[in-house]
């Protein structure tokens, strides 16, 4: 049933041909993350002093960087950094955030939701990158540190979007007939409410995973993540910056990358958000 | 009406308190002893007990946040360990450079995603809709800083239009430093376009949809009069909103921007203070950046009422 659900849900993607295009780019990223050792076989970090800053050839079609590295392989790689931090901060922020909303969306009003409220305020009002910055300032760079400062930057918002969605839920119907039939918090909240919403957390998932992919290039960029010699866009983009007038490709193939990969994951979670909309049935 | 105010501002209020404490702790945070994080790796035993004196780093951690706090709502952030210069006034000295290129960027923002954002709403389902939709993604998608960089390449290094980084003080020669921000401020005002574009196409084909508007037509009225006195401001209150939600995007993106184009602003500053391990700077910047975005949001929803009479008067019963 579930793979007739899910063949249900791909005929309705392949209406969409932008969606169906950026679910498939994704896919592509996704592939070149897993499959990198296998598809870009020169040494990411090896240095080859005699090919400083070549251009695009056969045997290095993105061309090579200042210390003679191999530009198509460390954008290949670059992808398992950017995938991982994208996924695993907002994985995180998914883990801390929506508990805290589901608890205070079902206790709204409460003391308990007063004091998860006023955190996620103040917790909102640093700007995202800044906090993200302030966060690594104090944890230190790495890409580790990044990730995490990302996840704990998102996390209000998931706060905030649960929340939301338990408030809508909870006078649902099912959710008072359950609740009549004696059904304990712990158990209307995960039997009852969080199937419901699990669809829009989805979706804002598929919206947030761009957003932290770009903020760890950033903060790689800005020298706050990702540390030399490990291969990743932002990194990349930031030697780039350097040469810019001598070797613009070693600017072109990484910045290229982040915007494909945003753009698909966009497009596809626009696609999912028509998909999964209620009023669409 | 005065109730929601009070309601709002008290919220305000609050918000900045906990934005204080996070501050502070986040700064107590950091490993090690904070006299040595602020006297640097060279400081003696006698420097040390000297700024935990200074400091009064030698009282209870309450008593430490309710002094730092009493001095900062006094206006004093401490001083830069780097410069001994007082973080207000290098803030003060950074902060108009900012705003100018914030500024420059909201209006570019603007001309780009009200027009498009009308025009594609007016002809909803069209090749032109379709391109100001793809353009809007391709913004939101884009990254600032290759954008940033991918201007540098073609109008400075290949076309030689623009200069690539540098400020001179508008003060000194206006057109020379116009031509410098340019570029920034359109990398800084591409993203927001981008959002703001999405939020006046959406809001508008709500507004247009509306039983009134549909009255307006059928009065006979000129399409350019319903769309612009019926449909537009009612419109705007939704893009009023995103642009109040907007302002940390913009400071953020600013920590980028400046880096790229060299620009010596308050978002410089901030990677600047990070990278010298100025703590002081650091959490004053920080404090700075928070406060001020809660203060705009405050004002954005004192605006809106002037916009919209409804919430004027309906204001206090919204849940919070």
């Amino acid at each position: 049933m579930a793979a007739d659900r899910a063949g249900r849900l791909w005929r309705r993607l392949w209406r969409r041909p932008p969606a169906a295009v950026g679910a498939v780019v994704v896919l592509f990223f996704l592939g070149l993350a897993v499959g990198a050792p296998w598809i870009a076989t020169s040494d990411p970090q090896r240095s080859d002093y005699g090919k400083i800053r070549k251009a695009p050839t056969a045997a290095n079609p993105f061309g090579t960087d200042d210390l003679g590295r191999d530009n198509f392989s460390r954008v290949v790689w670059g992808t398992r950094i950017s995938m991982q931090a994208g996924v695993f901060s907002i994985l995180l922020a998914i883990a801390i955030g929506v508990p805290a909303g589901l608890v205070a969306g079902y206790r709204s009003g409460g003391l308990v939701d007063q004091l998860i409220m006023r955190l996620t305020d103040a917790w909102l009002a640093f700007p995202f990158l800044i906090l993200a910055i302030g966060l690594v300032t104090i944890m230190g760079a790495s890409l580790t540190n990044a990730t995490v400062a990302i996840g704990l930057a998102a996390t209000p918002t998931y706060i905030r979007l649960t929340r939301g969605l338990v408030l809508s839920t909870r006078e649902e119907d099912y959710v008072q007939a359950a609740r009549a039939l004696g059904a304990g918090g712990p158990r209307t909240i995960l039997r009852h409410i969080l199937p419901n919403i699990v669809s829009a957390l989805l979706v804002q998932a598929t919206v947030s995973i761009p957003g932290a992919i770009i903020a760890e290039a950033i903060l790689s960029f800005l020298g706050l993540g990702v540390q030399p010699p490990t291969p990743s866009w932002g990194t990349m983009l930031n030697t780039a910056q350097q040469f810019l007038e001598t070797a613009p490709w070693m600017a072109w193939w990484p910045g290229l990358a982040i915007f494909s990969l945003t753009l698909s994951f966009n497009l596809a979670g626009d696609g999912l958000r028509d998909l999964l909309d209620p009023r669409d049935y | 009406m005065l109730d929601f105010l009070v309601r709002r501002v008290a919220i305000s209020v609050v918000t900045l308190l906990v934005i204080s404490l996070i501050v502070f702790t986040g700064v107590r945070m950091i490993p090690g002893d904070p006299a040595r994080v602020m006297g640097g790796t060279d400081a003696d035993a006698a420097g040390l007990a000297e700024i935990r004196q200074k400091y009064g780093l030698d009282a209870p951690i309450p008593v430490q946040y309710l002094r730092w706090l009493g001095l900062a709502m006094r206006g004093d952030l401490g001083e830069s360990i780097r410069t001994r210069e007082s973080v207000v006034w290098t803030v003060a000295r950074k902060l108009p450079i900012t705003m100018e290129l914030a500024g420059l960027s909201l209006l570019i923002a603007l001309a780009i995603a009200i027009p498009a954002g009308v025009f594609s709403a007016v002809r909803r389902n069209t090749v032109w809709d379709f391109l100001v939709n793809a353009a809007s993604l391709c913004g939101l998608s884009v990254p600032s800083f290759w954008l940033g960089l991918m201007l540098i390449l073609l109008l400075s290094v290949r076309l030689h239009w623009l200069p690539a980084s540098g400020f001179v003080p508008p003060w000194e020669d206006l057109g020379a430093n116009l031509r410098r921000m340019l570029m920034p401020a359109f990398v800084l005002g591409a993203g927001l376009a981008a959002v703001l574009m999405r939020q006046t196409r959406n809001s508008m084909i709500e507004i247009l949809s509306a039983d009134y508007i549909r009255t307006a037509w059928s009065k006979g009225l000129a399409g350019r009069a319903v769309i612009f006195r019926h449909a537009f401001r009612n419109g705007l209150i939704p893009v009023v909103t995103i642009l109040g939600l907007q302002t940390g995007a913009l400071m953020g993106g600013a920590v980028v921007t400046e880096q790229i184009f060299v620009v010596p602003g308050f978002g410089r500053l901030i990677v600047e203070s990070v990278f010298t391990r100025d703590y002081p700077l650091v959490q004053g910047v920080v404090l700075i950046t928070a406060s001020t975005y809660v203060l705009v949001n405050l004002l954005v929803d004192l605006s809106y009422s002037l916009l919209n009479p409804r919430i004027r008067i309906g204001g206090g019963t919204g849940g919070g």
